[in-house]
């Protein structure tokens, strides 16, 4: 996030964009409805009419994949009714002329058409936002789980940079991360393009830096993704090392998925439950579980915190910190011979220009959200006072593109995967809660009334659903939360595997994986 | 502190300064008077509606609640006199005649021992007063998570103006009036079929225990004491600050912490309830290796250089390059800098990735 939790309360204006924050979010939301009790007016575009869309002001359901046209229009609304800010335009930003040619092709008409929402809403949108005092965006990952993530992305920076909501309080760009500690692996360089910090792998400063730290020469080059690796997975990779991720479950074309795992020479697993994953592993190492595990983490936005242990570990269970260097030690590297979390931590600060001046002891209280440069430095809560990483911000000049498959003869459906609120990814800790049964005790497929009557299926009764690369039967439910052609379900359960069937195409800078779109059948059964 | 900078009021007989709009609630309060209250809750609304925390003010005939009253320049306020602590005990002896009981178990919310504080603190006579009681428990609603409990209630409204206030989600509301006052949901159903979402945020303002607990009282028999550790939520991005109820070796328990950077006191239904994944039996508690096609426990010796040992072999039949990590956006930091830190210093590669592209 561009700006700080707090600020959720601050702003006139409130846009969310591919985010159902009252179930995944749910505290994040409860400032969003502060906001809005204070007289803020709030714009949502979603494809389901989910509990966001209902308190809105203005609801903007979409088709699924098309959020470019959308903001492509409320970009030429602004600059057709003379919104722009030209002062920051001016000041912070480049390209802006080209944009503003490229734009004027795109009218809210055109997006109409496109995203099935009236024209004159996507104009109230765009001059709503645009004439805010502080305009706020935040999304998750209904904006980045398509082929076309960073065209999203880069299309709600279009608006951002256009009217100037961002580098002040209450307004900015703020992508609301998922997991409690998602921010922090990219933060300690669990990324095959970044070392620790952000600090690029192809950039021979960095590789002559940490080469010399390290004792030994690194690559240069960015690392394959984890959707590569897993492609080539029994052929150019033989041995994955999984930590914490049940793969199998989470992530498209599941069948793909395990198939690559079970054609590795060797599979090593660190988790704390045997999950479908770990199943399939050579070695499996038990590491310790929240609240078994000192240790630190960043929220969504940059707050840097501790976890403390408050029981000793089950079992033999270790903290992952060890096991890696146990296994480090067995390979014989150097490096690895900490005595405590605290040492990792502070090796990480020290290598880490957003962490330096941080340490162990500093962020007992959770006061401090990165960049925090130095010692005497007090944090960063709101990003680009100033200026953007890159000096100017960069209008991109995004085209709609279709999603990878689109809806045919054959796959009628709009098949759209998220989260529910009372459980978490895969279930492994959720779903061995008690109680949570009691008010989510199966997977259910949200299909509109009129559909469950059309497609001649029976509510409350079992379906088959199919894609291209597989089938799953799963239970429907008639709810007007779902648009007419669209449908939705969670991913959470292992019994309703809905992975088997996502898995249509992938972001081609990002390669996340197009979670939001899949073209299904649904057939009773 | 200076007098001559703001307005100031004369609070048993010291000056204090104040900032313009606060309470004298909040002005006591901060200059370490202990007024009494059972419906504050500095994150709502003032609401006036306990009236224990009345105080004197001069040229005033009656005592006013401190809680909505503003301070005005050379306001003259008596914070504890023995007809205000009077005033106060009675009104205690009044609410607590209406209640079941006054003490209640801690695991039944953060809040929940506010009212037996004060009922220590004011040594309330037993049986003063008897008679007709307002509020009736919801035995039939079976969810797992809220006791609802309103014989222990005493209309303060915390629960209510929580949802409304801060959670936003106006699950629950007051019914009635006098006696006949009841917390309910619309139609008077039960929890799961009203629009609460169980974040627990009315469980932890409750300050009787009428709202609790339920997951947290199954521990209700351990014998050990309870002990709290600050810690964070371990699952949403947001980061909510919570306190992790344990007894002994056992985690009974999460409370949100009320001044968490991050949420103030909220947490969802996940944060809240959602903790006893940690202690499941399906938990790994020995390391595994494949023996025979077969996952048996192992050493930590015999695992680590079996893992060690498949590494080697595919580096010296395929390369480094054969070898691919994925860090947890579950674990904390020290395990994705330790693992990346693994795959570049040890083979010197970057094939390393988290979760984040799933």
């Amino acid at each position: 996030m561009s700006n700080p939790l707090a600020d959720m309360e601050k702003p006139d204006v409130i846009f969310c964009i591919g985010t159902n924050m009252t179930e995944c979010h749910p505290v994040a939301a409860t400032r969003l409805k502060r906001a809005l009790a204070a007289g803020a007016r709030m714009i949502v575009a979603d494809p389901r009419r989910i509990r966001l869309a209902e308190i809105a002001d203005l609801y903007l359901p979409i088709r699924v994949g098309s959020d470019v046209a959308l903001l492509l229009a409320m970009a030429h609304v602004i600059e057709r009714e003379g919104l722009v800010d030209q002062d920051f335009v001016a000041e912070r930003t480049e390209g802006f002329a080209a944009f503003r040619d490229h734009v004027r092709a795109f009218t809210p008409e055109w997006a109409a058409a496109i995203c099935g929402v009236p024209a004159a809403d996507i104009e109230q949108a765009a001059i709503w936002y645009a004439s805010a005092e502080r305009g706020a965006i935040y999304y998750t990952l209904g904006i980045t789980e398509h082929i076309c993530g960073v065209d999203n992305v880069q299309s709600l920076s279009n608006l951002v940079l256009m009217t100037g909501h961002i580098g002040r309080e209450g307004t900015g760009i703020n992508p609301m991360r998922g997991q409690n500690n998602i921010q922090g692996a990219g933060d300690c360089g669990a990324l095959p393009n970044n070392y620790p910090g952000f600090q690029p792998v192809d950039d021979p400063r960095n590789q002559e830096k940490f080469s010399k730290l390290w004792g030994r020469e690194i690559s240069a080059e960015r690392g394959p993704t984890k959707v590569t690796a897993l492609a080539g997975a029994g052929d150019r990779f033989r041995a994955f090392l999984i930590a914490g991720e049940n793969t199998v479950v989470s992530d498209p074309d599941r069948a793909h998925c395990e198939h690559a795992l079970r054609s590795l020479d060797h599979l090593v697993v660190i988790d704390i439950f045997p999950t479908e994953t770990a199943m399939l592993a050579d070695v499996v190492l038990p590491a310790t579980s929240w609240a078994e595990t000192d240790g630190v983490c960043t929220n969504t936005e940059r707050r840097v915190q501790r976890l403390r242990a408050a029981v000793p570990p089950i079992g033999m269970a270790k903290p992952d910190w060890w096991i890696i260097a146990q296994l480090a030690k067995r390979l014989g590297f150097a490096g690895f011979d900490w005595t405590g979390p605290d040492q990792v931590f502070n090796e990480l600060c020290s290598v880490s220009p957003i962490y330096a001046g941080l340490d162990w002891d500093r962020i007992d209280r959770g006061e401090y959200q990165w960049p925090v440069p130095s010692r005497d430095h007090p944090g960063t809560p709101i990003l680009h006072e100033g200026s953007f990483p890159r000096g100017r911000g960069l209008f991109k000049q995004v085209t709609l593109r279709d999603p990878a498959e689109v809806v045919d003869a054959d796959y009628p459906v709009w098949l759209t995967t998220g989260r529910r609120l009372e459980s978490y990814h895969t279930r492994t800790q959720t779903g061995r809660a008690a109680g949570i049964d009691y008010l989510l005790p199966e997977e259910v497929l949200e299909v509109h009334p009129d559909d469950v009557a059309a497609w001649r299926l029976v509510d409350g009764e079992k379906a088959r659903m199919s894609s291209p690369r597989g089938s799953v039967t799963i239970r429907i439910k008639a709810t007007r939360r779902s648009p007419r052609g669209t449908v939705f379900c969670s991913f959470s359960f292992d019994d309703t595997p809905v992975n088997l069937l996502t898995g249509s195409g992938y972001d081609p800078i990002t390669q996340t994986a197009e979670l939001k779109v899949c073209p299904v059948r649904i057939e009773a059964i | 502190m200076s007098t001559t900078e703001g307005p100031t009021i004369e609070l048993d007989g010291e000056v204090v300064a104040y900032e313009p709009g606060e309470t004298l609630y909040q002005i006591a309060t901060r200059a370490r008077r202990e007024v009494p209250t059972l419906c504050y809750d500095p994150r709502l609304e003032a609401f006036g509606g306990c009236r224990l925390c009345v105080v004197e003010v001069e040229g005033i005939r009656n005592p006013v609640a401190s809680c909505t009253t503003q301070a005005t320049p050379g306001m003259k306020v008596r914070s504890s006199t023995p007809a205000l602590e009077g005033h106060r005990r009675t009104i205690l002896e009044l609410v607590a005649s209406e209640n079941r009981q006054i003490e209640v178990d801690p695991l039944s919310g953060h809040s929940s021992g506010e009212f037996a504080a004060l009922a220590r603190r004011y040594e309330l006579r037993p049986g003063r007063f008897a008679g007709r009681k307002s509020g009736a428990s919801r035995h039939d609603d079976d969810n797992p998570f809220i006791l609802r409990d309103y014989d222990q209630c005493i209309s303060c409204y915390r629960c209510v103006r929580v949802c409304a206030e801060r959670e936003g989600d106006y699950a629950i509301s007051v019914v009635n009036r006098g006696f006949a006052t009841q917390i309910s949901t619309e139609f008077g159903g039960l929890l799961k079929d009203s629009a609460c979402t169980f974040c627990g945020q009315c469980v932890q303002t409750c300050p009787t225990g009428a709202l609790a607990d339920r997951k947290a009282l199954r521990a209700v028999d351990l014998p050990e004491p309870i002990a709290k550790t600050r810690s964070v939520c371990t699952y949403c991005g947001v980061g909510c600050s919570v306190d992790i109820v344990t007894k002994g070796e056992r985690v009974v328990g999460v409370q949100p912490a009320m001044d968490g950077p991050a949420n103030l006191g909220a947490l969802c239904i996940k944060g809240q309830f959602a903790f006893d994944f940690v202690q499941h039996d399906d938990r790994l508690k020995t390391p595994l290796v494949r023996r025979d096609g077969e996952l048996v426990p192992a050493s930590w010796d015999e695992a680590l250089d079996r893992a060690a040992a498949g590494f080697r072999a595919v580096v010296d039949q395929h390369g480094p390059e054969a070898l691919y990590a994925i860090a947890s956006g579950r674990a904390p930091h020290e395990a994705s800098y330790a693992l990346q830190k693994l795959m570049r210093a040890g083979w010197g590669l970057n094939h390393i990735d988290n979760c984040s592209r799933a």
